[in-house]
Formats: C-alpha cells, structure tokens, sequence
C-alpha cells in the first residue's frame, strides 16, 4: 500500500488501493475499454489483489455473491461500461432480493461524452437504482476515494446489499493526492437501527410469557447477524419449536431436536401446519416472503406476532406485528434473553413430533424405487458422503428444494441459493466465489440441467483458476419445476420444457474437466469419492427421473395448510 | 359549490441532500413499490445542499409511515417526518388565467379575489392571471368559484408543510466531500499521517 499520505495517484490506481483498505483480496471482472485504465493499474498490485477472469459478467457478480454469502464479507466484481455493466443487472438484482453485500465497479465513458450516447454507453445508475442498495457516479478523482470506503461501508452494514460504483474513464486517468479517509463514515442519511428499546422488549417478552403455541421462524438475518448462539438459547430456554426459511437454513443446527424443519410452499407439513396452529410467531431475521406465507389472508390467523428485523420497512409489511422491533437481531436479542424465563410446552412439541412422524412416512427415501435414480437419493448420499458439512450452493428448480430438504445443514452459510429472485444460472458461478472465499472447504455445486446451461461457460474459469468445486448436474431432462406445474395446473402440457442437452460428460471433458456420469444409486458413492479426490473443479452427471415431483407444496396463493402431500405408501 | 371536504391526506416531509439524482431515486422507489402519491414538492433550503420534499399522499397514516420508513432506507435522504396530526402550517400556490374579454368577467374576478386571499397578477385584454395561496382545500374551493367564468391554464406547484412552534426538521449536514475534507485536514494539521 502507498505509505506517503501526500502521493499522487491515478483514480485507477486509487481504486486498487481504497479495495485493498477494504481488506479485499480477489475480485472477479472482465476488461472492456472504459475500465481498461484500471486493469492497467492492476498489473502494480497483482500479489495482493487477485483478479479472476470470467466468461460474461453475470458470473462475476454471482461469484462476488457467492464470495459474499460464504464468508460475510463484501465481494467485489468489475466490468466495463455499457454491455459489460449490463451483464452485471442479474447478478445485482439477486444480491439485491437476498441482501448479499457486492461491491461493484463499471467503467463509464469519459464525463464529456456522457449523455451523447457514446460507444457503449449505458446510463448503469440508472438501470441500476432499483436493484442496488445505492449506486454512484463518481464525476471528480477526489471523491473516488471516500465513495469507494462509503460503498463498502454501505453494502455490509445494516440490511446488507449491493452497491454500485461507476467510474468514468477519465475520472480512472486523473491524478489526486490519494487520501484515504480514517475513521467511521458519516452519513447523514444513513443510520440503521440497531438496538431495541425497553418497552419493545418486555412486550416482546410478554407475548413469549403468554403463548401456548410458539413458533420460531428462522430467517436468513440470523445469519447475516451472527446471532446463531442467541436464537438457539432463545428456543432452548423457552422450549420453543424452530422452524426455517429456506436462506435461515444453518441458522440453527437442523439435527437439533427443536427445530421442525424448513417452512413455507416445499417446507415440512409439521412446519407449516405448526405456523396455522400456533398462538404466536416469533419470526428473526426473516421477511414473509410469498413463498412463506401463501394466502397472507388464512396465514397464521389464531397467532400473535414479534418480528425482529433490522430494516424498520420490513415490519409491517406483509403480516401485521403485534410487536415489532426494528434492530439487529443479535443486539435485541441480546437485550431480552437476560430477562428471558424458562417454559415449557410438551403438549405442543408433541404435537408437531405426530406431524413429523406422518411425514417421514411419507419420505421418498423409505420408497421402493428399483431400477430408477431420483434427486432425493443423490441429494441424500451427498450429504452422506460429505459429512453433512460441505458447502452446497445450488441453482434454481426441483433440485433446488429437494437440497433444502435432503441435505440438513448443521453450520450458518453452508447453504447458498437463490431465494428471492431465484435466479437460474446462480449455483455454479456462486459456487466459484465461494470457494475464493473459503477455500479450505469441500463445495458442491448442485445444480439443474437447465440452470447450469445459463452459466455454464464458467467452466472454463474453473479451469483456469484450477477451482475446487466439484458440479453435480441433476439430468432430469426438464426444466424440471416448471414441468411440476405443467403436471399439476397445466394438464400436463409440456410446452417448452423438454430439453435437448449436450452431453454433459464430453462438455466436461473439451473443458479438461474430469468428470462421471451417474445412472444408477449404487454408482453414487464411486463419483463423489472421485470428484473428492480431485483438486480442481469434477463435474458428475446424475441421470434421474424425469418426472419427479417435489412435495409438499403449497400452489402459489393457496392456504399454508392446503398442501398437495406424497401419498403414503399403499395410499397411492 | 365545492363540497366541504374531510381531510383524508396524510403529509409527509423530508430532508435529502441536494445531489443530483436523488428526485430520480425517490420517483423509482414510488413507483417501484406502487405508492399512490397526490403531490409531491422539492425545494431548497436555507442550507445549500439540503433540499426538502413534501409529499402528500391521499391515504391513512399508515400507508404515510410505509412510505416514510421506505424513503428513510435511501442513502441521500437524512430525515422523514409523518405529519399527521401535529399542528402545521400549510401553503399551496396556484396560477390561474382566466377568461377576461368582457365586463362581467372582469367583474366577477374581482369580486372573487376580493373574497380569497387572491390577487391578479396580470391584465391583459383577453386573459388575467390570478394568484392564489393557501391551503389545498381553500385553493380547491377557489377553482371551483373562478371555473364558471372560463380557465384557460392552470398550475399549482403542490403542497409544502411546516410544522408549528419550536418543532424543527433540520440537519447540520453540509456536504460529502466537505466533511472529509475537513477530517482530513484535521488529522494532517495534527501531524498525523494517514
Ligand atoms: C423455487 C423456489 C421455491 C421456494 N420455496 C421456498 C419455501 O418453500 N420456503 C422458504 O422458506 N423459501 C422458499 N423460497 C425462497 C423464498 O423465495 C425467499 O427467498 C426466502 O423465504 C427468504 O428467506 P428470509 O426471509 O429468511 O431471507 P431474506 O429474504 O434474505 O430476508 C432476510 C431478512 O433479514 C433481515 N436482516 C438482515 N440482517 C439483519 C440483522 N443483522 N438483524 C435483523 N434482521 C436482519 C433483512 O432485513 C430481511 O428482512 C423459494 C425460492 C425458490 C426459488
Ligand atoms: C433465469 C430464470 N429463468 C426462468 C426461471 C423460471 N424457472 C424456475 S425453475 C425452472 C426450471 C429449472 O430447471 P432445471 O435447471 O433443469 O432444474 P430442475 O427444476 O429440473 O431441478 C425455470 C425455468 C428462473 N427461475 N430463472
């Protein structure tokens, strides 16, 4: 780092030095005329900041998510202006729905051109303002420096999201004395709340004193605020069942005998089923999603409700808070369990164990299923063979729930998806990133036929970063959850959702990528102990069923107990 | 007659920093969450780079408060109030031009504006302009009295609101670059390097 506070520097190379303050080490990009200065400037600082040259820059920035989801931290990509930047818009939209701190820099066309719509051009604040957290355009070197601290500061604070920071070509060229601002950031409008206040707690502990029925919903916000110890000492004490959103996954131990599994249209029948019967919902950290509640209209109707949520918007929103408290989930939570006593509620608990007991018999894995191979059972055996540890970071589709419900998770943010936006063509790219971010862990890209094929080109970054991510495609030769909904509201009308795919393997093999392709259960073993066996990126193909289904299910809009179920065996 | 309406509307005020593109940032979030707004008003004020915005909105206070705890999320704005039923002063500004091409018009012009706190601003030998302040309502009533006798155009620049007595809506904030500045010159003054 440059010591001589009174040195001057190129925005471009002001840049490289506000990202290493940052505490960044690897950025994911691709070069283009606008931002080329500042790939100049990276030759200079190549040892410390590691740049990962992608295939197109939606997997920069899911690989900036997935960096982000895996270790807390803020992940940063690169593009040039116009087509560059724009190819950024999936990515940011995703972070933006699920709260991933990203830092992105685009390259804009030099401040006099702007406005003239010259050579790749995009006005990138604008079509960016609705999916970032913020966005910048910085119009003077002298502000690079700050905004960059700010941006940073911006996208891991309060509600984690995406920021945007556009820097015009010139503004890369110009020369300052760099100087890089100490201390906290002040920003007059930026101030999120963080702890509760005395009344909100002991109304807060009231409702807990009062409830027969209590529920925990557990949300991706215990995550982001580290307060996995808390909500576990919080049900413990107060004996109260937890249930799970599909991003609050990790947030407690799932083989942790109150939680009750995972909630909403694909959660566990016991879950829903608890939520429409409880007399209070206790929800951390999470925001009522759609897919959570269904119908908002029956959603938990004989329920009072405390929701924690450190974006004072969120509350409120969907489902009316008798008590709500706008703070950091870890601060709050901090605040009440001291005065926090103990309950007990054996009646309820059994209860949910009775719903729980119905479902396992209703489990797919206990099927006599000869001669076919199905997502459950790879799913299942991966979990088996990675301990239960790894971090599996999944596309979007049947596979995508199946993960959620066959491969439990025992630790925070071992289990990266696409939640809000539930963006096909995230899990192989995020994968990537996530490995940068922790790369003593064992990763499994497990993603759909169709989703890996919107990325896929990522391969080839893979490889020339020898990248330790071993990719389980589920061949289902589908878009396998639209064809569910075909099946189920659309008489089996295919349309558009049988898929002609290469050949996976040999895909693999033109990109040097060891690889195996799976047909049957008792093969699975064999290509999960090779692909571990491999220090780079494997791919196995699992050849499934076509038409599987993924239940229960709510359809969309429908009551949260309206669920279509599996029949039990003999029922059929 | 105008109708004697009850005041449904719920106003709320913020302060955001004069930059540009942030009118863009509040109109996206307006429409991105599909508030329904009446009127929405931006002006300067006694700071140079604070702006205020008064929006009226035709709805409870707590669809004010959704939209206040939603404005409050971006970045360049510093403070939201819901004014709701805390006293307030507020002031609405119309111009209208009226037909004024025959001696009963006139007439009638005058005699409405003597009534309103109204004043004609410009004669000429078809059209008057007229100028009106006051409150919505007083402004609606006004219209109504004037319609009669022919409007050619109108525009009204929206509400603006300040609350009563000592409450003030205010900041010290002056700007980004300024308050970094100022930090930085601060530490190498005290001969600390950065
Ligand atoms: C095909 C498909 C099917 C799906 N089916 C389901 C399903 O069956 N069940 C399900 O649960 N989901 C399902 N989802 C995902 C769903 O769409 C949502 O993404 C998910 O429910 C959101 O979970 P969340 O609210 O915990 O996380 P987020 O959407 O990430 O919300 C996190 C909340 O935590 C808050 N927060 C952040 N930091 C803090 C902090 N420090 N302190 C306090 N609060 C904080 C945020 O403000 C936010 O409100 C599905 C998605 C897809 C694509
Ligand atoms: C970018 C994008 N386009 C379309 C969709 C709609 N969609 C949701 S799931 C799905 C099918 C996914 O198929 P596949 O990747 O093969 O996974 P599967 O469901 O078969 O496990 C589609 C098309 C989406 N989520 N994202």
């Amino acid at each position: 780092m440059v010591e001589e506070a009174m040195m001057k520097l190129k925005g471009s190379e002001i840049i490289m030095e506000s990202l290493l303050r940052e505490g960044v080490d690897v950025m994911f990009g691709y070069p283009g005329g606008a931002i080329l200065p500042t790939y100049d400037a990276m030759s200079l600082y190549e040892e410390r900041l590691h740049h990962v040259l992608v295939r197109h820059e939606q997997g920069a920035s899911h690989m900036a998510d997935g960096y982000a989801r895996a270790t807390g931290e803020v992940g940063v990509c690169i593009a040039t202006s116009g087509p560059g930047a724009t190819n950024l818009v999936t990515g940011l939209a995703t972070a933006m729905m699920d709260s991933s701190p990203i830092v992105a820099i685009t390259g804009q066309v030099p401040i006099p051109a702007i406005g003239s719509d010259a050579f790749q051009e995009t006005d990138v604040t604008g079509v960016t303002l609705p999916i970032t957290k913020h966005n910048y355009l910085v119009t003077d070197v002298r502000d690079l420096a700050y905004t960059i601290k700010e941006a940073f500061h911006i996208a891991r604070t309060g509600r984690p999201g995406p920021v945007l920071v556009d820097v015009p070509k010139d503004v890369q060229n110009a020369e300052t004395e760099f100087v890089w601002p100490e201390g906290d950031i002040v920003l007059p409008g930026y101030d999120p709340p963080w702890a509760a206040q005395t009344h909100e707690i002991d109304a807060a502990l009231r409702l807990i004193a009062e409830a027969e029925r209590p529920i925990i919903l557990a949300g991706h916000g215990i995550i982001m605020s580290g307060a996995m110890n808390e909500v576990r000492e919080l049900a413990e004490r107060a004996q109260i069942p937890v249930s799970l959103t599909l991003l609050g996954k990790g947030a407690m131990p799932e083989d942790h005998p109150l939680v009750i599994g995972m909630m909403g249209m694909h959660g566990e029948a016991s879950s829903n089923l608890a939520i429409q019967e409880a007399d209070l919902l206790i929800a951390l950290g999470m925001r009522f999603d759609d897919r959570v509640t269904g119908n908002l209209k029956t959603y938990a109707q004989n329920a009072r409700k405390i929701h924690i949520d450190i974006d004072r918007s969120e509350i409120n929103k969907n489902v009316k808070a008798d008590v709500g408290i706008a703070g950091d989930l870890k601060t709050v939570l901090t605040q009440l369990l001291p005065k926090l006593e103990g309950k007990s509620h054996p009646a309820w608990i059994g209860r949910i164990r009775d719903w729980l007991e119905d479902s396992s018999e209703r489990d797919i894995l206990n099927y006599e299923t000869p001669g076919i191979l199905l997502t459950a059972q790879v799913v299942n055996d991966i979990w088996k063979l990675t301990g239960g540890d790894a971090i599996t970071v999944t596309d979007v589709g049947q596979h995508q729930m199946l993960e959620a419900q066959y491969y439990p998770h025992q630790r925070p943010a071992t289990l990266l998806t696409s939640g809000g936006l539930g963006t096909m063509g995230f899990g192989f790219p995020a994968a990537i990133g996530a490995k940068f971010g922790k790369p003593d862990e064992e990763i499994w890209a497990i993603v759909g036929d169709g989703g890996f094929q919107m990325t896929l080109c990522e391969m080839a970054t893979a490889v020339q970063e020898n990248v330790n991510v071993n990719i389980a495609i589920i061949n289902n030769n589908f878009l396998g959850m639209v064809r569910q909904w075909q099946e189920l509201f659309f008489e089996k009308r295919y349309q558009a959702t049988p898929m002609v795919n290469p050949d996976f393997c040999k895909l693999a093999d033109a990109y040097g990528i060891p690889n195996r392709c799976v047909t049957q259960r008792d093969e699975i073993e064999d290509a999960v102990r090779f692909a571990q066996g491999i220090d780079g990126p494997t791919l196995i193909e699992f050849v499934v069923e076509k038409e599987e289904m993924v239940y229960p299910m709510v359809p969309a809009g429908a009551d949260l107990h309206d669920m279509k179920r599996r029949p039990k065996p003999g029922e059929a | 007659m105008a109708e004697v309406k009850i005041d449904s509307k719920v106003t709320v005020v913020a302060l955001v920093e004069n930059e540009p593109g942030v009118l863009n940032r509040i109109a996206s979030l307006f429409r991105r969450r599909a508030f329904n707004i009446d009127s929405l008003t931006v002006g300067r004020t006694h700071r140079p780079h604070i702006s205020r915005m008064t929006i009226r909105v035709d709805a409870g206070p707590e669809y004010a408060r959704k939209i206040a705890t939603n404005l409050q999320k971006l970045v360049n704005v510093i403070d939201v109030r819901v004014i709701d039923n805390e006293p307030h002063v507020e002031r609405d500004l119309a111009l209208i031009k009226v037909r004024n091409d025959d001696a009963d018009s006139r007439n009638t012009i005058t005699e409405i504006c003597d009534r309103y706190p109204a004043r004609i601003v410009d004669v000429g030998p078809k059209v008057a302009i007229i100028e009106m302040v006051g409150t919505e309502d007083i402004i609606e009533e006004f219209i109504e009295q004037v319609r009669p006798i022919g409007i050619v155009e109108m525009i009204r620049t929206g509400v603006v609101s300040m609350g009563r007595g000592t409450r003030i809506h205010d900041t010290n904030f002056i700007n980004r670059r300024a308050l970094v500045e100022a930090a930085s010159k601060a530490r190498s003054s005290n001969g600390h390097n950065v």
